[in-house]
């Protein structure tokens, strides 16, 4: 269990998140509260059903350990922290900890900058869960609310059937959101208990994503024309192509594909650019889940010049029926940068959502 | 009013193996008797004329005695909770309705029904041929179209034989190009699942936020020359009616598609809408929900397959006809898609639903459709005032039809888990079957769709509301004693299985011994 004390200081007053010494700093001049403690109890009253058999790491006072203790559990303390003072190192260095001790699982209570910090400590090796409890939440890790992440919690340790899936973590570029631009990164993936109902979208249900995943590839596969170019952008619905294709992908870059073979790994602005200038070429993407990006989050390589040269008639968008109904208002959004591309890429459009079977959406700018 | 008493009920339950795993080596039930020697003289012994189509070893049966099957499958029932005693409310998406118990009298006992064969000649089939043909005659003129079969097994054989129509129609008019079926999100997923089977790419339309409904402006974006079809629910299985179908229809005749309506919630309309003036050139109803036969799991189905004039030459074979004096079975269709069930189906279901509309006359018919309508608009509103945690997404002002998808996300929200799982655990305490909750893929969070029909009366209504208003205030009252319900019945909750655990599921007996008795 690692607490982010941090987490949704800057929130209430305005400051978009808190992110930095300056901004805590100024967040509890204002009058900031840390909305951690009390969020990760509510989590936490739910595991005392299982706590007999729950084996629980923490890390020092407000990290962790005071929460843990007043929810009646007993933890392992590791670490040390420096009090009323703690710092994004402090939160990897935690996680680091409860990586080497092979945890089952990693509950933390954040936003997407705890959740950033953890991916940079263990990526996908560890399942986590977070607690939501920070300003920016974009990420898909979150539970619906703390008690929900309690339950699924539960499940994910007592059932035998426990699975994960990968999420996006992501994570707005707060200096440029203050100044009132919206700028996020797809930072990476993170595996999180397979229980759709109590982590991030209560409206979705279990459903298997690999057998949809299947469809997806398979049809755009079956789809694919000789001799054309294929860039595939970022996300794991995307990656779904490349395995069935047998080739390496790049998780959160953009690969190129041309007759079934790899031709650009990652590939820069540039260098899509010079691959496609006189070539036929389609460029396969997805959103992103809980918000909805086709353009402009995650997949910046793929520029106003390049999808003005593609054309809207050359980008298929491939994504789950789960994911799309995950999206507010099921509207997918392009922030290409440029408003009039924005414009003509608006309206409605065919998704894949599995083998022969497409969904109708709107895009919108 | 009244206050309603919840009634005392505990399920019974028996320490119950499954049939595999009962008997003893040796035991039987009946001993079947040899051939008297003028059969043998005939047919020989009956098995060896088999040859190789003969098993090499026994069939892996139980080897147990009659007593034992008799007292096994009386316990089960016991621990089931049956359409006869239980209210079924809660089975909404299903239009499970009345199915009055002199109908069966008459199919089960009827010596003229009960012993008919269906290889007998057409003279001596001539009442059973009646019967076909008039309650075609019936349900032409409920659904508005030219002709009717009964051969369809109804709900996704249905649909299917409504797609290879649509396509064998095309395939005759020369249209290859037409490849695509539109549906919409809340329409049944058999929808879309049946009309792919046929290599049709299948679009699927989204329902507006608001409304609950697709927009005809992202359906006329759908719709293109390579449209072949339509495939819509309506109501759908929200409950809500697109009042704008017309246009739908209108739209899609323009690119040259055909219409199939799924009637699965037809209750609301029966004598008041029909397929034909809403622009459908297809439809199909299931006898066995909105024509009063029990909706056995999985069977017994019968579906009544009504198309359009220009359509009839493709229905399956064989058709019933009559020239004024008598009746024949014509197998001789060039253009029909041809058999899709053993001869003339599954004729029980028909006769149930002959029964059904000569008893209630078109007055009669009318009359369950609006009473379905009210019961259901009742009990959607004596839900919302009085159950707690519940909410009613998508356009909650407007009147739901013969069911209504409602949702218990609030409670879900406020209870930090429970929601309709736990509600279904704990209901089934009160002697009510499970909350039929949603086809995939969930649009409206922790949903439960009941449906009353014609079937209930204000009793039960007011008892199903009470039962649920009880549940909901345990939740919030007493989390954690709800947390280990059932206490009253013999089931247990399962763990969810996800769909991509294939490999720790086991369909049948034989794959069960594979892979976790070795």
């Amino acid at each position: 269990m690692i607490i982010n004390p941090v987490a949704g200081l800057g929130g209430r007053v305005g400051l978009k998140g808190s992110d930095g010494a300056e901004i805590q700093h100024q967040a509890l001049e204002l009058g900031g509260r840390s909305e951690s403690f009390e969020r990760t109890l509510q989590a936490l009253r739910k595991l005392s059903q299982i706590s007999d058999s729950l084996e629980l790491f923490t890390y020092p006072g407000e990290m962790g350990e005071a929460a843990v203790r007043e929810a009646g559990l007993n933890p392992v303390v590791l670490g040390a922290i420096q009090t009323g003072y703690t710092t994004p190192e402090d939160t990897v260095r935690a996680a680091e900890d409860m990586a080497a001790r092979q945890v089952d699982l990693i509950l933390f209570a954040g936003g997407d900058g705890t959740a950033r910090n953890i991916y940079s400590a263990i990526g996908q090796s560890i399942p986590v869960l977070g607690i939501p409890a920070g300003v920016k939440m974009h990420s898909g890790v979150y539970a619906v609310n703390p008690e929900a992440a309690g339950q699924a919690i539960v499940q994910f340790l007592t059932n035998t059937l426990s699975e994960t899936r990968e999420t996006e973590v992501m994570d707005l570029d707060e200096e440029a959101y203050r100044q009132g631009r919206v700028s996020a990164r797809l930072y990476g993936y993170m595996q999180v208990p397979a229980n759709r109902k109590c982590i991030q979208n209560v409206k979705v249900r279990s459903q298997s994503e690999s057998a949809t995943l299947m469809g997806i590839s398979q049809d755009v596969v079956n789809n694919m024309e000789p001799n054309r170019i294929y860039i595939i952008g970022p996300g794991t619905t995307t990656r779904s192509i490349m395995e069935r294709l047998g080739l390496d992908n790049t998780l959160i870059g953009v690969d190129v594909v041309r007759n079934g073979e790899l031709v650009a790994s990652d590939a820069s602005e540039r260098r899509l650019w010079e691959l496609i200038k006189d070539q036929p070429a389609t460029v396969i993407v997805t959103a992103i889940g809980g918000q909805g990006h086709i353009f402009g989050r995650g997949n910046q390589q793929l520029s106003p010049r390049i999808l003005k040269q593609l054309g809207r008639e050359n980008i298929q968008i491939v994504a789950t029926k789960d994911k799309l109904l995950a999206i507010p208002g099921k509207t997918l959004l392009v922030d290409t940068g440029d408003s009039q591309l924005n414009q003509s890429l608006s309206g409605f459009t065919k998704v894949v959502t599995g083998f022969m079977e497409s969904t109708m959406c709107r895009v919108s700018a | 009013m009244e206050k309603v008493q919840l009634r005392e009920f505990h399920q019974a339950r028996w320490n119950e193996p499954v049939i595999m795993e009962m008997g003893t080596p040796g035991e039987r039930g009946i001993l079947v008797p040899q051939a008297e020697a003028a059969v043998k003289s005939e047919v020989g012994d009956g098995v060896s004329v088999l040859g190789k189509v003969r098993r090499k070893s026994r069939p892996a049966l139980p080897e147990v005695n009659q007593a034992l099957v008799n007292r096994h499958y009386i316990r089960l029932s016991q621990e089931n909770m049956g359409a006869d005693n239980t209210l079924g409310i809660s089975q909404g998406t299903c239009t499970l309705k009345y199915s009055p118990k002199v109908q069966e009298h008459v199919v089960s006992r009827h010596p003229g029904l009960a012993g008919v064969h269906p290889l007998q000649s057409e003279e001596s089939m001539q009442g059973i041929l009646k019967i076909y043909y008039e309650t075609e005659q019936i349900m032409k003129e409920i659904g508005g179209m030219d002709r009717v079969s009964f051969l369809p097994a109804s709900g996704g054989h249905a649909i299917y034989s409504n797609a290879q129509i649509i396509s064998a129609y095309h395939k005759a008019n020369g249209n290859s190009h037409k490849n695509e079926i539109i549906t919409t999100l809340h329409s049944h997923p058999v929808d879309a699942a049946a009309t792919s089977i046929l290599g049709y790419r299948v679009i699927t339309l989204m329902p507006d936020e608001k409304t609950g409904l697709p927009s005809l402006e992202e359906f006329k974006a759908a719709l293109s020359d390579k449209t072949a079809g339509i495939f819509i629910t309506n109501p759908e299985d929200t409950g809500i009616y697109n009042d704008q179908i017309d246009e739908f229809t209108k739209a899609a005749h323009d690119v040259g598609a055909l219409c199939a309506y799924d009637q699965a919630n037809a209750n609301a309309l029966l004598g008041i809408a029909r397929a034909r003036e809403a622009g459908f050139d297809l439809m199909h109803f299931n006898l066995h929900k909105t024509f009063s036969s029990p909706h056995g799991g999985g069977g017994p189905g019968c579906g009544a397959l009504g198309c359009i004039e220009e359509l009839a030459p493709y229905l399956p074979k064989p058709t019933v006809e009559f020239d004024g004096s008598k009746y024949r079975v014509d197998y001789d269709r060039e253009q029909s898609i041809g058999h899709i069930k053993a001869f003339l189906g599954n004729f029980p279901v028909v006769v149930r639903a002959y029964m059904w509309c000569r008893t209630l006359g078109a007055e009669g018919l009318k009359q369950a459709a609006v009473i379905s309508v009210l019961n259901n608009q009742y009990m959607t509103d004596e839900i919302l005032e009085k159950v707690p945690g519940v909410s009613l997404h998508y356009s909650p002002e407007v009147r739901r039809m013969e069911q209504t998808r409602l949702s218990f996300d609030k409670l879900f929200e406020k209870t930090g888990g429970l929601g309709i799982d736990a509600v279904n655990a704990r209901l089934v305490d009160y002697g009510i079957s499970e909350l039929w909750q949603s086809h995939h893929p969930y649009t409206v969070p922790e949903p439960f769709t009941p449906e009353p029909c014609d079937s209930y009366n204000k009793e039960d209504i007011d008892y199903y509301v009470e039962a649920l208003k009880t549940v909901a205030n345990e939740c919030l009252e007493n989390p954690e004693m709800v947390a280990q319900a059932p206490y009253k019945a013999s089931r247990h909750v399962p763990n969810h299985v996800m769909g991509e655990s294939f490999e720790v599921v086991a369909s049948t007996w034989r794959q069960y011994v594979r892979r976790f008795k070795k």
